[in-house]
C-alpha cells in the first residue's frame, strides 16, 4: 500500500532504503523530505482510502446512473444496465410531484433558516450578557432537542400537533385560538414541520454563537459602556459586525442542512397531505424506496447543483469583507 | 483559537455588572433570567411530557384535558415493547455501531488532522481540499450510489456496510487539524531531533495532548451515531441489525394505530441514555466547539 501512495505523490519515488539513495550528497535532506511524504501520506491513508470508495466513486456513480434506468433488480450486476439518456431528466421537468416538492424545500428552508439563526443569537445573546448562575444549565437545557433522535422527537410532536387534544392547542385554547389540525392541512403542515425542525435546531445555533462571542473582546464593551451606548446599540454596532464570520458560517451550514429536509416529513408525515410537505430530499428516498435508482440518481444529482450553486454563491459573500 | 480552553470558562464571573450603574443591570439580569426560564420550559416540556406519559396507561394518555402525572404510574408499556421487540439486540447494535465508529473516527481524523497540520508533505493542499469537498457534497444525494457502491462490495446487511461510509467524518478531520495546528511546534521537533519517527511523536506525544479534542469529537460522533437514522435503516435489512433508532421507527411505522404508550416507552428509551451521555461530557462538548474554529 505504502509503495503506491508514494508514487502518487510525484515525489522522485526512491524509498529511504533503496541502496540508489545511498551514496547521494544530499542524503539527510532527501532522506527527511521522503520521510516526511511518506508519513504525511501513511497517515492520510484511512481517510482516502474511505474517501475514494464512499465518496469519489458514488459520485462518479451517481452522473453514471442518472443516464440509466438502474432498478433495484440490477443489483447484482450494476455493469448491466441499459442506458437511458436523457430520459430521467425530461421526466423530472414534466413531473409535477418534483416541483412541488422544490417549492416546498425552499418554503421550509426560507423560513426555518432565519427563524433558528435569530433564535439561536438571541438564546446566545441572553446567556452571554452577564449572567452569573444556571448559565450550563441553561446550555444543557437548550441543546436537549439537538442530541434526541428523530424517532423520539416525532413520537412526541405527533402527539402534540393532535387536532383536538394535542398540547400546542389546547395551550392555543388558553388563549382562544382555534387551533387548525396542523398535520392534515395543506396549509398548515409545513408550518408545523417548521416550528419542529426550529425547536430541534435552534440549539445547535446557540452553541455556534456562544463560541463566537467569546471571540469579542470584552474591552470593546467596557470602552463603549463609557462612551454611553445603550445596550441595543453595543448588540448592533459591536456585536453584530463582530460575529459576521460566524453568521456566515451558520447560513452556509444551515441552508446546505435545510436545503436537504427530509426526516420531518419521513417521520411525521410522509409527504401528506397531497404532497405538501414532500421535499426533494424525501422525494429522492422514495424513488430509491420504489426501486428507481436511475430516476433517484437524476433528482440527487439536481439537488446536488442546486446546493453547491447555493454554497458557491455564499461562499463568495462569506470572502467579502464588510 | 489557541486559547488554552481553561482560560475560556466563567466570563461573567470575575467581572460582576455591578461597575456599570448600581442597580439597572440587576433587574435587566431578572429579566434575561424570566425570559430564558420560560423559554427552557417550553423546549423542554416535550421531552418531559414523553418521559411521564411512558408510565401512563394508554386511556390516561389520551385523556381530555391531558395530564402531566401519571395518576397509576407503570412499568407496562416497557414490558409490552421488550416482549414484542428485541430490544436488548438493538441496544447492543447500537452501542456497537456508535462506539466502532467513535474509535475509528477518533484514530483516523487526529492521524489526518496532524499530517495536516504539522507534516510539510506534497499533496497535503489536495488532501485539505477532499476533506472540504466531503464536507459540502450532501449526504441524501449520495445515498443511491453509496448503496449501490456497498451492495457491489456486498456489505448490504452486515455491521460493515453500516459503519465503514463514517469512518472518517470531514468535521472530524477539520475539528482535530484545527487542534493541533494550535500545539506548539517545539516539542514535535523535539521529538524529531531525538530520532522518534513520526508514529511514534504522533502515539506518544500528540495525541495525548489531544484529550480535550478527542473528547469533543467523541462525544460529537457517539451522539450523531446514535441518532442516526436513515444509513442504518437502509443498509440493516435482517432484524438482527437493527439499532434502536430503527427498531423504534420501524415498530411505529409499521403499527400507526399501536398503541401510543408503547411508542412513547420507545422514545424514552432512545433518548434518555443519550441525554444522560451528553450531560456527563456536555463540559468538554461546549469547551471544544470553541477550539475547532468553527466561530
Amino acid at each position: 500500500m505504502t509503495s503506491t501512495t508514494l508514487a502518487r505523490t510525484g515525489e522522485p519515488a526512491t524509498p529511504p532504503n533503496s541502496p540508489k539513495s545511498r551514496p547521494a550528497g544530499g542524503r539527510v535532506r532527501a532522506t527527511a523530505r521522503t520521510r516526511r511524504a511518506w508519513a504525511g501520506w501513511t497517515f492520510s491513508l484511512p481517510f482516502l482510502v474511505l474517501y475514494a470508495v464512499f465518496e469519489l466513486v458514488p459520485v462518479i456513480a451517481s452522473i453514471a446512473i442518472s443516464f440509466t434506468d438502474m432498478r433495484s433488480t440490477d443489483l447484482r450486476d450494476p455493469l448491466a444496465v441499459d442506458p437511458a439518456g436523457l430520459d430521467n431528466y425530461s421526466r423530472l421537468l414534466s413531473d409535477e410531484v418534483f416541483w412541488k416538492a422544490i417549492g416546498n424545500t425552499f418554503y421550509f428552508t426560507a423560513v426555518s433558516v432565519p427563524l433558528t439563526l435569530v433564535l439561536g443569537l438571541a438564546l446566545a445573546v441572553a446567556l452571554n450578557s452577564g449572567i452569573a448562575r444556571f448559565k450550563t444549565f441553561f446550555r444543557v437545557g437548550y441543546y436537549l432537542p439537538v442530541v434526541s433522535s428523530i424517532i423520539a422527537v416525532a413520537v412526541v410532536w405527533n402527539y402534540l400537533l393532535k387536532d383536538d387534544m394535542g398540547l400546542i392547542n389546547t395551550a392555543l385554547g388558553w388563549v382562544g385560538i382555534d387551533g387548525p389540525d396542523w398535520l392534515n392541512s395543506t396549509t398548515w403542515a409545513i408550518p408545523a414541520l417548521i416550528g419542529m425542525a426550529v425547536w430541534r435546531h435552534m440549539g445547535f445555533a446557540m452553541v455556534i454563537f456562544l463560541a463566537g462571542l467569546q471571540g469579542v473582546p470584552k474591552e470593546m464593551y467596557e470602552a463603549a459602556t463609557l462612551d454611553g451606548t445603550t445596550k441595543w446599540q453595543a448588540f448592533r454596532y459591536i456585536t453584530l459586525p463582530m460575529l459576521r464570520p460566524t453568521m456566515l458560517f451558520m447560513v452556509v451550514i444551515s441552508m446546505i442542512g435545510n436545503l436537504q429536509f427530509f426526516e420531518e416529513p419521513f417521520v411525521m408525515t410522509q409527504g401528506e397531505p397531497l404532497d405538501s410537505t414532500t421535499s426533494i430530499a424525501y422525494q429522492i428516498y422514495e424513488a430509491f424506496g420504489t426501486g428507481q435508482y436511475g430516476y433517484a440518481a437524476a433528482m440527487s444529482y439536481v439537488l446536488f447543483i442546486l446546493i453547491a450553486g447555493l454554497t458557491l454563491i455564499q461562499f463568495r459573500l462569506l470572502r467579502e469583507k464588510p | 483559537m489557541s486559547t488554552p480552553m481553561s482560560l475560556r470558562i466563567d466570563t461573567g464571573r470575575d467581572r460582576p455588572p455591578q461597575e456599570i450603574t448600581p442597580d439597572r443591570p440587576e433587574r435587566g439580569q431578572r429579566w434575561v433570567y424570566v425570559v430564558l426560564a420560560a423559554g427552557l420550559v417550553v423546549v423542554c416540556a416535550p421531552f418531559v411530557w414523553m418521559v411521564l406519559s411512558s408510565f401512563k396507561t394508554e386511556k390516561e394518555i389520551y385523556a381530555d384535558p391531558p395530564t402531566w402525572f401519571p395518576e397509576t404510574p407503570g412499568f407496562d408499556n416497557f414490558s409490552i415493547l421488550l416482549d414484542k421487540l428485541d430490544i436488548p439486540q438493538f441496544l447492543f447494535n447500537s452501542v456497537f455501531v456508535a462506539t466502532v465508529t467513535t474509535l475509528g473516527n477518533l484514530l483516523f481524523c487526529s492521524m489526518l488532522g496532524y499530517a495536516l497540520a504539522k507534516i510539510d508533505y506534497p499533496g497535503k493542499k489536495f488532501i485539505f481540499g477532499l476533506v472540504l469537498s466531503k464536507l459540502m457534497i450532501p449526504g441524501i444525494a449520495l445515498l443511491v450510489p453509496t448503496f449501490v457502491v456497498v451492495a457491489s462490495l456486498g456489505l448490504v446487511d452486515s455491521y460493515a456496510g453500516i459503519i465503514l461510509p463514517g469512518l472518517a467524518a470531514p468535521m472530524g478531520v477539520f475539528l482535530m487539524r484545527q487542534f493541533i495546528q494550535g500545539l506548539p511546534d517545539d516539542l514535535i521537533d523535539a521529538g524529531r531531533v531525538d530520532g522518534a519517527g513520526e508514529f511514534r511523536i504522533f502515539f506518544r506525544i500528540i495525541l495525548p495532548l489531544c484529550r480535550p479534542a478527542l473528547a469533543t469529537l467523541g462525544l460529537l460522533t457517539f451522539l450523531a451515531s446514535w441518532n442516526s437514522f436513515l444509513w442504518p435503516l437502509v443498509v440493516a435489512q435482517s432484524e438482527d441489525l437493527y439499532t434502536l433508532p430503527v427498531g423504534v421507527a420501524l415498530y411505529s411505522l409499521d403499527h400507526q394505530n399501536a398503541e401510543y404508550g408503547l411508542l412513547l416507552a420507545g422514545a424514552s428509551m432512545l433518548v434518555l441514555p443519550i441525554i444522560a451521555v451528553f450531560v456527563y461530557f456536555q463540559r468538554h462538548f461546549v469547551q471544544g466547539i470553541a477550539t475547532t474554529g468553527l466561530k
